[in-house]
């Protein structure tokens, strides 16, 4: 995995864009990432990852700000000229061409010679494994090989920089897994940048160096797959990524690196304070699932406990899904291994459940 | 898969076809499964099928037709027609006696049924002065032959008498109030007479309602008897008359006698040139390539087709002038049209709509008041003219024709014509999704190459369904051309229309009217050929 | 409605006793088809109205008389004659009649005679062109120009049309060879009385072609009535020919500075044909609509409407002042001795043979 370097190649410097003068759908965005770097935009639709990108790609203009390639601003270049390579949701492969074509499209616009693009089309189209595909239409082709094609022809001229906007989307999910596997490679192997949006959050955390998570035209959090999900910053980042518990309360006390939160149901709990400064302040308890443990022997012995009533048991296969009444709520969820030595919780059943403190991250309400 | 894997209903055995649960074969049970769809679907489109039979596939059949019929000619100059089979126009001679007379008896029937004038009416489109040649015979022809009826009454007054000559030619046993009969014998007996009576009786009854037995026949009647007399055959066997025959036939020798082409000549001298003889022998079959001859400015001849004289070829021309201008007006409706269906296709809804509206006005806007505000704009005087001329121009005794002649067609015709070719160009174009322009762009194309690489292949479809449209309405217009077209303006479907309202000369505007028919075909072919029908959409 | 009008009608049956007689056998409802404009509301004041409250008919207008022939083919094709009456001008009616698809009439027999005593054929006299053609008004096609752009001298002659010097710019003429050439054979030499016999040869074409050459680039061809008269009113033409009636209307009711040019106008005539293959009872109600609306009194009443002589000499005394206008309409006909100075008269024998072939070469020769 490359490293982030400190040379900034991508750059949003305090970017803003509205449509109509009234809405902000970008509000104040800043990012930089380093050559090299694959990213991804995640959030839900309406959020201004795609107006990010598409600002990026020149379709649209940045109404206040700059956006820098390289060092450049590029607010005033067109498309055509910034030499950066996309993929489109709907793959957008020229239906009048066929697949040679389109891979020829962008060298020959670069007035490239005859023989060069036929090598580099031939060596595109092996990098995807479609080489037997050149002269066949796009209709003629499946989703995934389509997907295959738009990869190669966004990759033909070699551009330094590539921007992918939602291309797996319209994909099943098996054939989901394998591309996204096969575009990460590619990205790494040819040590392009990628800048991803998506709104699917596991194509996000497996494919991505970095995730920028964005919501109401902000970046919300921008970090490794890793650290959004065991350390998400706020409440919407928690709730957005992954499955998650989320428990509401009234900070009581703050020592240092834990805290404790009264419920609302009036239980105590400990937590480790990340959007919560003063005593009294509302809070949102977020655990993630599979961090809430009901044997006990597994918690440390002044941990506080919280009871609970089993409502459902879901076997999955590989894991057991168990859902709790826990301080009021009913949609307390837990997840535990399916291991030799693991309980089976039968509906009705009483539980105690408890987790360690680190686990329980007290933010914003 | 093998379809015998699906269903346990479905046997098969190693050699014979598939077989159904119940035995038959499978095909047969998927026919008869299929059958009641099939017709259920029928009886759906039944309505319409029907409506289509009637106001198209009967009208047109109707219209190839007429473009080959010419029963005219043979029906109303039946023996006339018969008896010129043997006459050669090489010759240069008129006709023989024989066929005076067949004209005579044919031209009494005519007369009496009013056919003779739309004969007349029918060749005078062949050869100029039948029409009154016709229509003069007819007012004269009931004299030939008079000599004869006074020399017959003359010798004995009971020829004067229709009892005498209904005796003489009816069945027997006819009483008063049964309709008239010719006897059966009598033909072979009065050869000529006979034949000219039974017409007379027929005629006479059927357009005034009168009985033979009540009236004179004509003097055309006495020419034959006179004829079948002359001759006096000898008849063996006694057929009914013989002795009527046999008293009358010595006592005719003395008679004065005419010369029936004289008779005609002295009617119209044109009943002895060839020409006018040669045009009722040319178009004397039921059916005639004529009319198709004369679509292309070609004329039948007794040496077969040829051109016609150079003062009267129009319709080659006419039809060039169609389809070039046709194609004009085609291409300036893609020009036009192409960037407003962009703009439509591309621009918010609520202004689209706007545009739309103003689009659609020229389908709104009645053909009276669109004329008039093509005149107002195009003519000299006009709008447009007083404007470049205040600008400068163009100088004040120098203004621009931009109507009656093809400048003004081709403006008012892609005024009418131009939402045909924006609305399908509209549909194909809402349905290419900008992302391919956008695709293009970040592939490095330039805003030009994007639209002329990527966009425009695609909105192809749209200017194919669109041009066919424009064309082939184009290609059939009238009403436009000839208000606006002046004289180098008109289509060949205003010498159509000339033809269906003024000259009535209906078989020549159905034959002019297949032609372009057929045209409209091979264009569609050649286009099926060059661009493929299949890229032809109205929309997504 | 219906009731008023039948009330009505007993009234004048009561009172005028002529027609009672047959009404019985008549049909209570017709179709007269006539140009429309100006001319149909003429014969609805003169014609019509007058009519209908004597009987209590109702009529009904149709203005298809443009294209009365081709339409009364295909109905008697169709073997539904849906007219009664139909307005044509003489040469139609030549057709109607040699197509068998018009009634012949027996002038004497079937219409009045005139107010002077004189017998119907000899009142209308040799406008009986056709036995099926009831005589109605004499129109002319007359030439018409600006008197703004004409200069000093106005034209006297119809060779003015033929003369680019003196008379620079454009003319109107209609898109037909009928009156064209013989106006072009006129003013090329020919004597009146040999217009025609020079117009069958080849030689007599030739000249007159040659002669229309001279003014080719010059000539808007019209083909409906209106158009001269518009484009003589927008002055796009410094004079061109129309119908005598449109040329008064444009002069004394719009008061263009347009004036007349009464020279070799060419006489015509416009009257009724009773379709062939009506039912008794619809002839007869035609045939009794005709005798009234052609009487010596209903054809002088016209001409209080429209610019057009009455076809009966019976009616020449009678006509009186315009309705509205209430100028002195005798002046104004075609037919007044003082307009009427030099006339050519329309062979309607000759173009029934030539129209086909002239008009196949007046056509090429217009696509030249």
């Amino acid at each position: 995995m490359t490293k982030a370097t400190d040379t900034a190649f991508v750059e949003f410097d305090r970017v803003q864009k509205s449509y109509d003068g009234e809405v902000l759908v970008v509000k104040d965005l800043n990012l930089s990432m380093p050559k090299g770097e694959f990213l991804t935009m995640l959030g839900p639709s309406g959020s201004g990852k795609t107006t990010c990108l598409m600002m990026l790609a020149g379709f649209e203009t940045a109404t206040h700000g700059d956006i820098r390639l390289d060092g450049q601003p590029i607010n005033n270049i067109p498309p055509h000229k910034r030499g950066i390579g996309m993929v489109f949701q709907n793959y957008a492969l020229f239906p009048h061409m066929t697949v040679a074509e389109n891979l020829s499209f962008p060298l020959e616009v670069r007035n490239m010679g005859k023989s060069d693009r036929q090598e580099k089309v031939k060596r595109a189209l092996d990098m995807v494994q479609m080489g037997d595909f050149g002269g066949r239409r796009p209709a003629q082709l499946s989703g995934g090989q389509q997907q295959r094609i738009a990869l190669a022809r966004a990759l033909v001229f070699e551009p330094e920089l590539v921007l992918m906007d939602e291309p797996l989307g319209a994909l099943d999910k098996q054939l989901r897994e394998t591309l996204q596997f096969e575009i990460t490679k590619l990205a790494h192997d040819l040590g392009i940048t990628v800048v991803y949006v998506t709104h699917d959050q596991t194509e996000a955390l497996t494919m991505s160096d970095r995730v920028a998570v964005f919501d109401d035209g902000r970046i919300q959090q921008l970090a490794p797959p890793d650290e959004l999900y065991e350390k998400p910053q706020n409440s919407f980042v928690a709730q957005f990524i992954g499955e998650n518990n989320t428990l509401e309360g009234v900070v009581q006390d703050i020592k240092g690196e834990t805290c404790i939160v009264k419920l609302d149901s009036g239980d105590i709990i400990d937590a480790i304070p990340v959007n919560v400064h003063t005593v009294g302040e509302r809070t949102k308890v977020s655990i993630r699932p599979e961090r809430v443990e009901y044997d006990k022997s597994r918690l440390s012995a002044d941990a506080h406990t919280l009871k609970a009533e089993v409502l459902e048991f879901i076997y999955m296969g590989d894991i057991f899904r168990t859902r709790l009444r826990v301080a009021g709520t009913d949609d307390f969820v837990i997840k535990s291994r399916n291991a030799p030595d693991q309980t089976r919780l039968k509906p009705g059943e009483m539980i105690e459940i408890g987790w360690l403190a680190q686990d329980c991250r007290a933010l914003d309400a | 898969m093998s379809p015998c894997n699906t269903g346990d209903n479905i046997m098969t055995d190693a050699t014979g076809p598939m077989m159904a649960a119940d035995g038959r074969p499978l095909k047969a049970s998927l026919n008869r499964a299929l059958r009641r769809q099939k017709l259920r679907a029928l009886a759906l489109i039944a309505p319409l099928l029907v409506f289509i039979m009637f106001t198209f596939i009967i009208p047109i059949g109707q219209m190839l037709f007429r473009s080959v019929e010419n029963q005219i000619v043979s029906d109303v100059l039946p023996t006339t027609v018969a008896a010129l089979e043997n006459w050669d126009a090489e010759t240069g001679q008129a006709p023989d006696e024989d066929v005076f007379y067949a004209l005579t008896q044919d031209l009494m029937v005519a007369v009496e049924k009013k056919q003779h004038t739309r004969l007349g009416s029918r060749l005078n489109y062949e050869m100029t002065g039948i029409s009154s040649l016709f229509r003069k015979s007819g007012r004269s022809v009931d004299d030939i032959g008079e000599v004869y009826a006074d020399q017959f009454i003359d010798l004995d007054p009971r020829w004067g008498e229709a009892e005498f000559w209904a005796d003489l030619m009816g069945a027997e046993g006819l009483t008063p109030d049964m309709p008239f009969e010719m006897h059966p014998d009598v033909f072979t007996t009065f050869a000529r007479a006979a034949p000219a009576y039974a017409a007379f009786a027929a005629t006479i009854a059927s357009e005034d309602g009168d009985d033979p037995r009540e009236e004179e026949p004509w003097n055309s009647v006495y020419l034959a008897l006179y004829e079948d007399l002359k001759e006096a055959p000898k008849f063996t066997n006694a057929p009914k008359g013989i002795e009527i025959m046999s008293e009358f036939a010595p006592q005719v020798v003395d008679f004065e006698t005419i010369d029936l082409a004289a008779e005609f000549a002295d009617i119209d001298e044109d009943w002895v040139d060839p020409a006018v003889w040669q045009t009722i022998q040319t178009y004397a079959p039921e059916f005639t390539n004529g009319y198709f001859l004369n679509s292309i400015d070609r004329q039948k001849t007794p040496d077969g087709a040829e051109w016609r004289p150079e003062d009267e070829q129009i319709y080659l021309k006419l039809f060039w002038r169609t389809m070039l201008m046709s194609l004009a007006i085609t291409g300036s409706c893609i020009l036009l049209g192409y960037p407003v269906a962009w703009l439509l296709a591309n621009l918010p809804m609520r202004t689209a709509n706007v545009l739309m509206i103003l689009v659609l006005l020229p389908f709104w806007t009645s053909l009276l008041v669109r004329t008039s505000a093509w005149k107002v704009l195009l003519q000299q005087q006009g709008v447009i003219n007083d404007l470049l001329v205040w600008i400068g121009i163009v100088a004040d005794d120098n203004r621009l024709a931009l109507i009656n002649n093809a400048t003004g067609t081709v403006i008012a015709m892609t005024h009418i014509l131009l939402p045909f070719m924006i609305l399908p160009l509209y549909s194909v174009m809402k349905t290419i999704p900008p992302a391919y322009l956008r695709a293009a762009k970040s592939l490095g194309a330039t805003n030009w190459t994007a639209f002329w690489r990527v966009y425009f292949p695609q909105s192809v479809p749209g200017i194919g369904a669109g041009s066919i449209l424009v064309f082939i309405l184009a290609i059939g217009y009238y009403i436009t051309p000839e208000i606006v077209g002046g004289t180098k303006g008109v289509f060949i479907s205003n010498r159509i229309a000339y033809h269906i309202s003024s000259s009535l000369n209906w078989g020549l505007a159905a034959a002019l009217g297949t032609i372009l028919l057929a045209l409209v075909l091979v264009f569609y072919w050649l286009y099926d050929r060059i661009v493929g029908i299949d890229n032809v959409k109205l929309g997504g | 409605m219906k009731l008023t009008k039948t009330l009505m009608a007993t009234t004048a049956l009561s009172m005028t006793s002529v027609t009672a007689f047959a009404d019985g056998h008549m049909a209570s409802e017709m179709t007269i088809v006539s140009w429309g404009g100006a001319y149909s509301a003429s014969q609805q004041a003169a014609y019509h109205d007058p009519y209908a409250e004597m009987t209590g008919v109702t009529i009904i207008n149709d203005e298809s008389s443009a294209e009365a022939v081709a339409k009364l083919r295909a109905m008697n094709e169709a073997g539904n004659v849906t007219w009664d009456v139909v307005d044509v001008v003489a040469s139609d009616a030549i057709r109607l009649c040699d197509e068998g698809l018009a009634l012949e009439i027996d002038a004497d027999e079937q219409l009045a005679p005139g107010d002077d005593g004189s017998t119907a054929s000899e009142d209308f006299g040799d406008l009986l062109v056709s036995d099926c053609f009831i005589p109605q008004i004499v129109y002319s096609t007359t030439a018409g120009y600006r008197t703004d752009l004409v200069g000093d001298t106005p034209p006297t002659s119809i060779c003015a049309m033929f003369d680019l010097e003196a008379y620079p710019g454009m003319r109107s003429l209609e898109r037909r060879p009928i009156n064209n050439m013989e106006w072009a054979l006129l003013c090329d030499g020919v004597a009146k009385e040999d217009v025609y016999d020079v117009l069958e040869t080849d030689e007599g074409q030739a000249q007159a072609f040659a002669k229309l050459d001279t003014i080719k680039d010059n000539v808007v061809w019209w083909s409906a009535g209106a158009d001269t008269p518009q484009l003589l009113a927008d002055g796009e033409v410094v004079m061109g020919t129309t119908y005598n009636g449109r040329l008064f209307a444009l002069i004394e009711e719009q008061k263009q500075p347009v004036a007349m040019l009464w020279d070799a106008q060419v006489f015509d005539l416009d009257g009724w044909i009773i379709p062939a293959g009506l039912s008794p009872e619809r002839e007869a109600r035609a045939l009794d609509y005709v005798r009234f609306a052609t009487d010596t009194q209903r054809l002088a009443d016209q001409a209080k409407y429209i610019s057009y002589g009455p076809a009966r000499a019976s009616s020449a005394p009678l006509v009186g002042q315009h309705a509205t206008l209430g100028i002195d309409m005798a002046q104004h006909m075609p037919t007044d001795p003082e307009n009427a100075k030099n006339t050519f008269l329309y062979n309607y024998e000759w173009w029934a043979d030539y129209r086909d072939d002239l008009d196949a070469k007046f056509q090429a020769w217009l696509a030249q």
